[in-house]
């Protein structure tokens, strides 16, 4: 695949839910139908809605699925019923797994960069680039994260003491308006470590978000480890903050501040963990704090002696 | 059954004053709000008289500790290393002092808290104390930060301990502290601040407020404070968390448990009755990880109880000063109204209530060793945390049935496992949504191990390496 950008036409002619051929050319084409991401199905919003979504010139990009409390419910039930064997499952299988949704959308990097032009990103096949390191990346810590942050604990005592981090359960993420690498860098770290959870989309560029779900529905994804959302932002959010099966909530997403506040206020009803780092430059190392994050701390002891 | 002559420790080391004011910057002041006394709960006798800290006096504090961080967080990390050893001797040299003044301020056994309370709390200074000069090595970069004034409130369950927990990491680190302790065990974080004199610790490092629910509300929400910590109750966790939001105070939360002690049909029983009766009656229940379901498997649930009933008969209650007292007096008269409630409600719910034969003394706050039987995991004494010496015994089949049964809360604080078969404490201990896991053990406590809970039980951990984070711009 070539790095160059392709000429505009050519692009579009990739990209399914793209401007409309049939001016140009005989073959009308066929536009996708972007659905939301649930429990491994791409289901319609069961409230009927959906919004118009435009490219950054404007121009009628799609219509995709305006997602309601019931939507984003049920997404908490499906990232609740995935988390037993997503959690259970040995952290080299996750990174196996996540290693795979590397290449999955390492094969789809066109059909990305021409979304990712749509919504006004510069350089898009480069950010299509970032974000499959990035995936690779994390997949590389599934099984590093026990050995850097966990610790064997010298108790003054005849005790054998151990503690070892723990996925915190099910996390709610309102990703950045940052389409792709954004995107995948709020995913990887939760779902790497054995999280499951429900990412509300960026609301103004959704698109690739859910080309980004068909790729992790090809990857050996476990149903329900993530599960997609579009729509508003400001009228799904306070519903998983205030979901009492939520278990932490990433706030990297929410610009507004007096929704952030609100959402961090519902999140204490049931302690959920909330993470909300500010303004992120997504093309630096991240680091570990977005994995730690979402972790806990299980410290087991046991008597020594025979 | 031998009967013991009483062995009562003596008062004498301690000098109670009639008053005393609030800890800032270095100096003992008088607080602006008004006062309130401290009793002996074995007793109800008046030890003191303490100032409550108003808005204006933790605004003062926090200003201190404010200016004090300047010095405090430039000093060399080894120098504050030896401001921390030398608290940790000091607490040593004065343990059974500290030791008597806590058993009369809160009501437990002499024999716990000089036994378990005052050498941890040596040892937590300790252990923070090595990591003062080696933050860099703790895993969270090359020159790890502090984050500036620690705003910390803490239980009256254990006083010193959690004031050690909640002191030593944070100094460590290179923040100053404002502490508050808890309204009706004030009187050793009064003593710890004379240590602090002593050990020449520079004004304004520590300071302690006292006072009740209101002037731990002005801390927490203190606008120059950077950092909240606090033990205690999850409903006042849970209001916290909401004060602090959009705030960017990092917080870490220590709450409530209702721990499931399971005991499986191939335990050392004798070994499994100690621990469940160390899981629920340490401390008088008084304790957040305090085993307070039993989970015992039915094939020997009746074999269990009769040896549990015959133990409890042993249990000595009474003067806390007595060095023979296994279950000392209940904190307040507003706890032991809690416990009364919910052991009210359980009886009415339909559970069978036992207790040893026991008297209890005329004075003080009182509550006997009760174990309920025939407990559902819809009745409150199963779902709700007693923080007292009650026990409710729920039974399981299988180490599915279990597993279901112990994750069957809002808290996530601890868990104990009794069983023979090392697979199946292994897989227990993956499978329980719980901080801490006791195995063939129970309430082990050790400032190398983190503690911390999941879900409602809270967020952070103290202890370890682990304990750093929450004091680190991390």
């Amino acid at each position: 695949m070539s790095k160059t950008e392709r000429p505009s036409r050519a692009r579009a002619a990739e990209h399914p839910g793209g401007r409309d051929q049939s001016r140009d050319s005989a073959r009308l084409a066929v536009r996708k139908t972007y659905k939301l991401y649930i429990g491994g199905a791409f289901p319609r919003s069961e409230s009927g809605r959906s919004y118009v979504v435009t490219s950054s010139k404007g121009d009628f990009l799609a219509n995709a699925s305006k997602a309601s409390r019931k939507d984003a419910r049920d997404a908490v039930t499906a990232a609740r019923k995935a988390f037993g064997g997503w959690s259970g499952a040995t952290p080299y299988n996750r990174g196996q797994v996540l290693y795979r949704v590397a290449e999955m959308l390492e094969s789809r990097r066109a059909q990305f960069a021409a979304e990712l032009s749509e919504t006004g990103t510069k350089k898009a096949g480069e950010v299509v680039d970032a974000a499959v390191d990035r995936l690779v990346w994390y997949a590389g810590w599934a099984d590093k994260i026990a050995a850097v942050t966990g610790s064997t604990n010298p108790v003054a005592g005849p005790y054998f003491n151990v503690s070892s981090p723990e996925p915190t359960g099910v996390v709610a993420v309102v990703a950045p308006d940052e389409p792709l690498l954004g995107l995948v860098s709020v995913i990887a770290p939760v779902i790497v470590t054995g999280n499951t959870c429900v990412v509300i989309a960026s609301e103004r560029a959704p698109l690739p978000s859910i080309t980004l779900a068909e790729v992790l529905a090809t990857s050996d994804l476990p149903a329900g480890v993530v599960n997609v959302l579009t729509g508003s932002v400001k009228e799904i959010a306070p519903w998983l903050a205030a979901h009492m099966d939520v278990n932490a909530l990433d706030l990297t997403g929410v610009g507004d501040e007096n929704l952030a506040i609100a959402c961090e206020e519902a999140a204490a009803e049931n302690l959920k963990r909330v993470f909300r780092p500010g303004k992120t430059d997504w093309s630096a190392d991240p680091g570990t704090r977005r994995l730690t994050a979402f972790l806990e701390t299980k410290t087991v002891w046991h008597p020594t002696g025979a | 059954m031998f009967e013991y002559a009483p062995a009562p420790e003596s008062r004498d080391v301690v000098d109670i004053q009639p008053s005393y004011g609030l800890f800032i910057d270095g100096e003992f002041a008088d607080g602006t709000g008004k006062s309130f006394k401290t009793i002996n709960p074995a007793s109800e006798e008046v030890l003191a008289e303490v100032a409550t800290a108003s808005e204006e006096d933790v605004d003062r504090a926090v200003q201190a500790a404010r200016k004090a961080f300047g010095t405090w967080s430039a000093m060399p990390g080894s120098e504050r290393a030896k401001y921390l050893f030398r608290i940790a001797r000091i607490i040593q040299e004065r343990s059974r002092e500290l030791a008597v003044l806590e058993s009369l301020d809160n009501g437990k056994p002499i024999r716990e808290s000089r036994d378990v309370d005052l050498p941890l709390v040596a040892a937590h200074f300790f252990y923070y104390a090595g990591w003062a000069d080696k933050l860099g090595y703790a895993g969270y970069g090359a020159d790890p930060r502090p984050l500036g004034v620690a705003g910390q409130v803490i239980p009256w369950n254990f006083p010193l301990l959690m004031l050690a927990w909640k002191i030593a990491p944070a100094l460590a680190c290179g923040n100053t502290v404002v502490l508050k302790p808890a309204e009706t065990t004030p009187l050793t974080a009064l003593l710890f601040a004379e240590i602090c004199r002593q050990a020449d610790l520079p004004p304004g490092v520590v300071n302690i407020v006292t006072g009740a629910g209101e002037t731990g509300a002005a801390l927490v929400n203190h606008p120059d404070v950077n950092k909240v910590a606090f033990t205690g109750s999850t409903e006042v966790g849970r209001q916290i968390a909401r004060s602090v939001a959009g705030s960017g105070k990092k917080v870490t939360l220590e709450l409530g448990g209702k721990a499931a002690n399971i005991v499986f049909e191939d335990a050392a029983l004798d070994q499994a009755v100690e621990g469940i009766v160390n899981g629920i009656f340490f401390n008088q229940g008084h304790v957040c990880c305090a085993g307070s379901r039993l989970l015992v498997q039915e094939s020997i649930a009746t074999e269990l109880l009769d040896s549990l009933k015959r133990r409890l008969g042993t249990l000595r209650l009474g003067d806390p000063l007595d060095k023979n007292t296994d279950i000392g007096a209940i904190n307040s008269a507003a706890q032991l109204a809690k416990i009364r409630e919910l052991s009210d409600a359980g009886e009415l719910e339909g559970a069978d209530r036992w207790s040893p034969a026991c008297s209890l003394p005329d004075k003080g706050f009182w509550f006997p060793p009760t174990i309920f039987t025939g407990v559902a995991q819809s009745h409150r004494i199963a779902r709700e945390e007693v923080f007292g010496p009650v026990l409710s015994v729920l039974t399981f089949r299988t180490p599915d049935e279990a597993v279901e049964k112990a994750n069957n809360t809002p808290f996530g604080l601890s868990a104990g496992v009794w069983t023979e078969k090392g697979s199946r404490i292994l897989w227990m201990a993956s499978k329980l949504r719980a901080g801490v896991v006791w195995s063939n053990t129970f309430n082990r406590f050790d400032p190398t191990s983190p503690f911390g809970g999941y879900k409602e039980s809270g967020y952070g951990r103290e202890g370890g390496r682990h304990g750093l984070e929450a004091y680190l711009d991390v």
